[in-house]
């Protein structure tokens, strides 16, 4: 699996680290127990295309936005992740 | 028909006409008492104990491949109940209780081999853990014991014992433990379970969850309808896909998780072996093929294939624990997808929807409880409460904070 790095090209997986879904930030801190329970535990762990956070570790160091189908580990792009906005 | 030595001698002596299906091939009926999603070996287990334990003989499984074609088809086939947490312990040795009796009460050769399981270790902070473990099995009554350089290297003297980075020190052996034939289990869960009433229904999906007022009333598939007083998940790999279909969002991840297997040798490793200073651990199977895996490859996948990086982990692992290796060509590859829960220990629980039931969230741990994994899942759906054994395994436990996390690892599934 190869991801394209945004400032290095493609780069092969080993080099960046997983962190999971990028989704919406995290509540408030005085949201309620319950916000945060869904914030922390709660995944959509979708069967299909699922953009998620790699840091390019060994490489520039950024964290990415990559969209990635968990079917096939196609991946059909990857931005910076300070450019990426959450879907509202 | 039993099967037995004498059997096979008649069977023998008059052609091997006599055999017959191991299972029926039912069409589904309109209504069932349960019906169990996910045709596994944790879902046919909870057939057979639904059936054996609580009476309940209208019951069906339903898999939307052929049974064992999932996860109770890409384990590594081990069985051990060697876990830390009072949440844990009593139901992994409930299932090695179950595995010790497993082929006399299916009238299956299941193959179950107390072979031993030994966990190294390689340092003084490696030793005091592994004696806190056995420390906490010995508490609940199970069998550890703690082996020093000496007594390891009389078990296996082959090993990498002083490599400069990790020597080998010690290790935790249960003796009880060992390895099972996985498709033996999957078949001889199946045969007892059909032998006591229960539809096992193939090429059968869940499409879709009916519910009216809060209960359950059967599920979608692609055989129709089929209604059902309570329905009970055990699809572990694709849980987050079924549950949603109740409208469950779930606190788990889909990974995959490779594992390999060597062309065959004359007999080498006669227990199972784990590295304890990376993640990777080895048996052998009766053919002869080494097989061994390591971890995850850390990122969300239903793909059921694997790649390269984890695959050069694995190897390195292995090279440092046992140089011989090196030699030998791998025969085979395969990927499962693991339910990797936020605390890396499952659930077996209700869920909010009146007759809906959940067992899920087995990291890759699934395949040593399989027996009591359908014991506890047909007792809580039988008696809508879980039993004591899997009152900790609970689906709300990740609200309440009273989480069960051997690893201290978090909210962070391939760190598990």
């Amino acid at each position: 699996m190869r991801i394209p790095c945004p400032h290095c090209g493609m780069r092969g997986s080993e080099e960046f680290s997983y962190r999971g879904a990028a989704g919406p930030p995290p509540p408030a801190a005085d949201a309620p127990a319950a916000s945060w329970h869904d914030h922390v535990y709660l995944r959509d762990n979708p069967f299909g295309p699922h953009r998620e956070l790699w840091h390019h570790r060994y490489g520039c160091r950024r964290w990415l936005v990559v969209t990635r189908d968990t079917r096939t580990h196609d991946i059909a792009g990857a931005v910076d992740a300070s450019a990426w906005q959450p879907p509202a | 028909m039993s099967y037995s030595f004498l059997r096979i001698v008649r069977e023998a002596l008059r052609g091997d006409r006599g055999w017959r299906p191991a299972w029926r091939d039912p069409a589904p009926k309109p209504h069932y008492d349960v019906v169990v999603v996910g045709g596994g070996g944790h879902g046919l287990a909870t057939g057979y104990y639904l059936a054996t334990e609580h009476g309940l003989a209208n019951v069906a499984v339903l898999e939307k491949s052929w049974i064992g074609s999932g996860n109770a088809g890409r384990n590594t086939t081990i069985i051990r109940s060697n876990y830390l947490l009072a949440g844990n312990e009593p139901f992994y040795e409930h299932s090695m209780k179950l595995w010790e009796g497993l082929e006399r009460d299916l009238n299956f050769n299941t193959m179950v081999s107390q072979r031993g399981v030994l966990n190294l270790f390689h340092s003084d902070a490696g030793r005091d853990a592994a004696a806190r473990r056995g420390n906490a099995m010995r508490l609940h009554g199970v069998d550890a014991a703690l082996l020093d350089e000496a007594a390891v290297r009389a078990m296996l003297p082959w090993l990498d014992f002083d490599g400069a980075r990790f020597p080998i020190t010690g290790g935790l052996l249960q003796r009880r433990g060992g390895t099972a034939r996985h498709d033996a289990v999957v078949w001889g869960y199946a045969r007892a379970a059909d032998r006591r009433g229960v539809d096992i229904v193939q090429n059968c999906e869940v499409t879709g969850i009916r519910i009216a007022g809060g209960r359950v009333q059967g599920v979608e598939t692609t055989r129709g309808f089929i209604g059902a007083a309570k329905v009970g998940l055990a699809c572990a790999g694709n849980s987050s896909r079924v549950a949603a279909l109740a409208g469950l969002r779930l606190p788990i991840e889909s990974h995959v998780l490779q594992a390999f297997v060597s062309e065959a040798v004359k007999p080498l490793i006669d227990t199972v072996l784990t590295f304890g200073a990376g993640h990777f651990y080895i048996s052998q199977s009766d053919k002869g093929g080494l097989v061994f895996g390591g971890d995850i490859d850390g990122y969300n996948s239903y793909a059921q294939r694997g790649n390269l990086p984890i695959v050069e982990d694995v190897a390195e692992a292995c090279m440092a624990l046992l140089p011989l290796a090196g030699r030998l060509r791998v025969l085979r590859s395969w990927g499962g997808i693991m339910d990797m829960s936020m605390d890396g220990s499952p659930i077996i629980d209700r869920t909010p929807v009146a007759g809906l039931y959940l067992n899920a969230g087995w990291c890759y741990g699934g395949f040593k409880a399989t027996p009591a994994s359908g014991w506890c899942f047909a007792h809580t759906i039988a008696h809508d409460a879980p039993h004591r054994l899997n009152a900790a395994m609970r689906l709300d436990r990740f609200a309440s904070g009273a989480l069960i996390d051997e690893r201290g690892a978090g909210a962070q599934p391939n760190l598990h």
